[in-house]
């Protein structure tokens, strides 16, 4: 696919964008409501074409553990799914990075806890960047506001994956994964040939030739001492991460009395709200979260010496709310609103929030 | 004592006139196995060696170790590794081959990780016909965390968690999984071998070698059971492990081909050894 302006589900960006950033397999299992991302790959017989392998997996289990495998081989390997099926691959996703295997996971929130429903949300935050799985690890998480974002962040995924070699996780939502906007598509980037697999994942497991000791892929060292080294070793990944790949955006910031803190479907609401306050002269900034982890804590901690309060809006109970008190270490007016259980807030509701629970 | 020192003292006695009749495999590392004296997984370990050292595929090979006594099996076998979350293994090997087809795979994996937590990965790997070889050690227990009760472990048979012997209304039955997964279409190799003897050291490595000459083949999923005592979780010595092996896991676990070249061997009745018990034992 060449440069061109198209109309399409966020669901579908993820899949095309898979595509054309020369992603070597996808492993999924369908679930409501990402299931586009898998049904797209399938129609684009992508085999055929740019030679991607595509299979459907008896279960989020296995396919969070078939890129796993593919991955450690040394090849652009990804998933999809949503909050249930999410929740079933902590335990892969804790393994992949205590393997130090990049690859991409897609999470296209809904509402829980529980089977839920599937309707958006967004309450799987403390899930994305505190843990999820067992042991100190971090995903490297990036938010989507936007099909555009959807599309353009699994070629900035991989970047990401291989330089740190991590996980890498897409958290999105029902709304951005459903919703249809337009969207510039990239050039095709190819997949790597045989000799940059090699070049760029040394460390890869395809058959060990005769000039290498043979390489493996694990996450288990059973002398504790070692064990606590590496565990040195990922934090250190981490604070590089935290010092170089943080993103975000700031609209309105610069005189702004009161700034909202959103990210995804959030932010754009918490945009329509902030344009709204404007109207009625009350100057309201955004602070629109790109990456999750790592948590844009310094600029944000910069811009909230300036106002008088933030309002957190999240589709959860307030989960994001904990990293924004921490960033601004408690020293301004906090608060948060939110809808859940798949309810989309309103650009009033928000509005509504703001002036009652901060500005009044 | 290091390998070159082993190199040198084998040069000495080759000097003296000694004949080597038996060396290490080059296939295998030279670290030292934590197995326990007389487990069939050191047997086992150096006979997928042998076969893939005498196949000269050595670089081309990507072996998944499970979690169980094997989780470490990466550090004897001298080809690119990947350790796998528990029961996990045949997904893994299934993106391996299919994002590779050009290398070898094969899963190695214990009975409480293929037959138990690993049950749906190994059936689906099995009934997708993967174009890969299993490598299933069967000793009827979880040997690494001491013993407990396996999906394999006999009835009446003692383990940590069965103290008075495994029961049927409490337990549930020994799984065969490996005549189950004989019946998936998917499956082109199934067999069950056994190591605890010479003769049967032999067979065991010729099924091996079938199952990674189909994989040559492209002819889909190659499954190997070996049968092996675990005798320091059964609480006897190797020599009464074996016997004890033969005379119970045996009739339970009847060794020989079950399916060959995708076709069910004639004289094993597969519908009758799934739901037939034949023995309750009492160690």
């Amino acid at each position: 696919m060449a440069k061109e302006l198209k109309l399409m589900k966020g669901n579908e960006a993820i899949a095309r964008a898979m595509i054309a950033s020369g992603t070597d397999g996808y492993f999924g299992y369908p679930i409501t409501p990402q299931s586009e991302v898998m049904e797209t790959l399938m129609a684009e017989k992508p085999w055929e074409d740019t030679g991607m392998v595509v299979l459907q997996a008896e279960s989020e289990m296995a396919s969070i553990n078939m890129v796993y495998g593919g991955a450690a081989t040394g090849k652009k390997v990804a998933t999809s799914s949503s909050s249930p099926g999410i929740s079933l691959m902590q335990e892969g996703l804790t393994y992949l990075a205590g393997a130090e295997i990049p690859c991409l996971v897609v999470n296209v929130m809904r509402g829980g806890p529980g089977l839920g429903t599937i309707q958006p949300s967004q309450s799987d935050y403390f899930q994305s960047v505190k843990g999820g799985g067992h042991g100190d690890y971090q995903l490297y998480t990036l938010a989507p506001a936007s099909v555009q974002e959807m599309y353009d962040f699994v070629f900035d995924a991989w970047d990401i994956a291989f330089k740190y070699r991590n996980p890498v996780l897409i958290l999105s939502d029902g709304a951005i994964g459903q919703c249809m906007e337009k969207l510039y598509t990239r050039d095709y980037v190819p997949r790597w040939t045989e000799e940059e697999r090699r070049k760029n994942a040394p460390w890869g497991t395809w058959g060990k030739p005769a000039n290498r000791p043979h390489n493996i892929i694990t996450s288990l060292e059973l002398d504790s001492a070692r064990q606590e080294v590496f565990n040195h070793k990922l934090q250190a990944k981490y604070a590089e991460m935290k010092e170089k790949e943080v993103r975000y955006e700031m609209l309105n910031c610069e005189d702004a009395e009161y700034i909202i803190v959103a990210y995804g479907s959030s932010s754009r609401i918490a945009m329509k709200a902030m344009q709204m306050a404007r109207e009625k002269g009350i100057k309201v900034g955004l602070f629109r979260l790109i990456t999750l982890f790592p948590f844009p804590s310094k600029q944000l901690a910069e811009v909230a010496k300036h106002v008088k309060g933030i309002l957190c809006v999240e589709m959860s109970a307030g989960q994001m709310i904990e990293d924004v008190k921490l960033a601004t270490n408690c020293g301004v007016k906090t608060e948060h609103f939110g809808r859940f259980g798949g309810i989309i807030p309103t650009p009033t509701e928000v509005l509504e929030a703001l002036e009652n629970k901060i500005i009044k | 004592m290091a390998n070159t020192d082993i190199e040198a003292r084998k040069q000495e006695l080759l000097n003296q006139g000694y004949t080597e009749v038996y060396t290490r495999t080059k296939v295998l590392t030279d670290a030292v196995m934590h197995y326990c004296p007389g487990c069939g997984h050191g047997t086992t370990h150096r006979l997928v060696a042998e076969v893939i050292d005498e196949m000269g595929i050595q670089d081309q090979v990507v072996g998944v170790s499970p979690v169980g006594c094997s989780v470490l099996a990466y550090n004897y076998f001298d080809v690119d590794f990947q350790e796998a979350a528990h029961g996990r293994a045949p997904a893994l090997a299934t993106a391996i081959k299919r994002l590779n087809p050009d290398t070898f795979v094969f899963t190695y994996q214990g009975d409480g990780d293929l037959a138990a937590i690993g049950t749906a990965e190994t059936i689906h790997a099995c009934n997708r016909g993967e174009n890969i070889t299993m490598i299933f050690v069967n000793n009827g227990i979880y040997g690494m965390t001491g013993g407990q009760m396996a999906p394999t472990t006999l009835i009446g048979m003692k383990s940590a968690t069965t103290p008075y012997g495994r029961r049927v209304d409490l337990n549930g039955y020994p799984l065969r999984i490996t005549e189950l997964i004989s019946t998936l279409p998917g499956t082109y190799y199934v067999t069950r071998q056994s190591v605890q003897t010479p003769a049967a050291v032999r067979k065991a490595k010729a099924a091996i070698r079938k199952a990674f000459e189909n994989q040559k083949l492209k002819k889909g999923l190659s499954f190997v059971e070996i049968l092996s005592n675990c005798n320091s979780g059964w609480k006897m010595t190797p020599v009464q492990a074996n016997k004890w092996m033969e005379d119970n896991m045996m009739p339970n676990y009847p060794v020989g081909d079950i399916k060959v070249d995708g076709k069910l061997v004639d004289n094993v009745d597969v519908a009758r050894l799934a739901v037939d018990h034949p023995l309750t034992v009492m160690q």
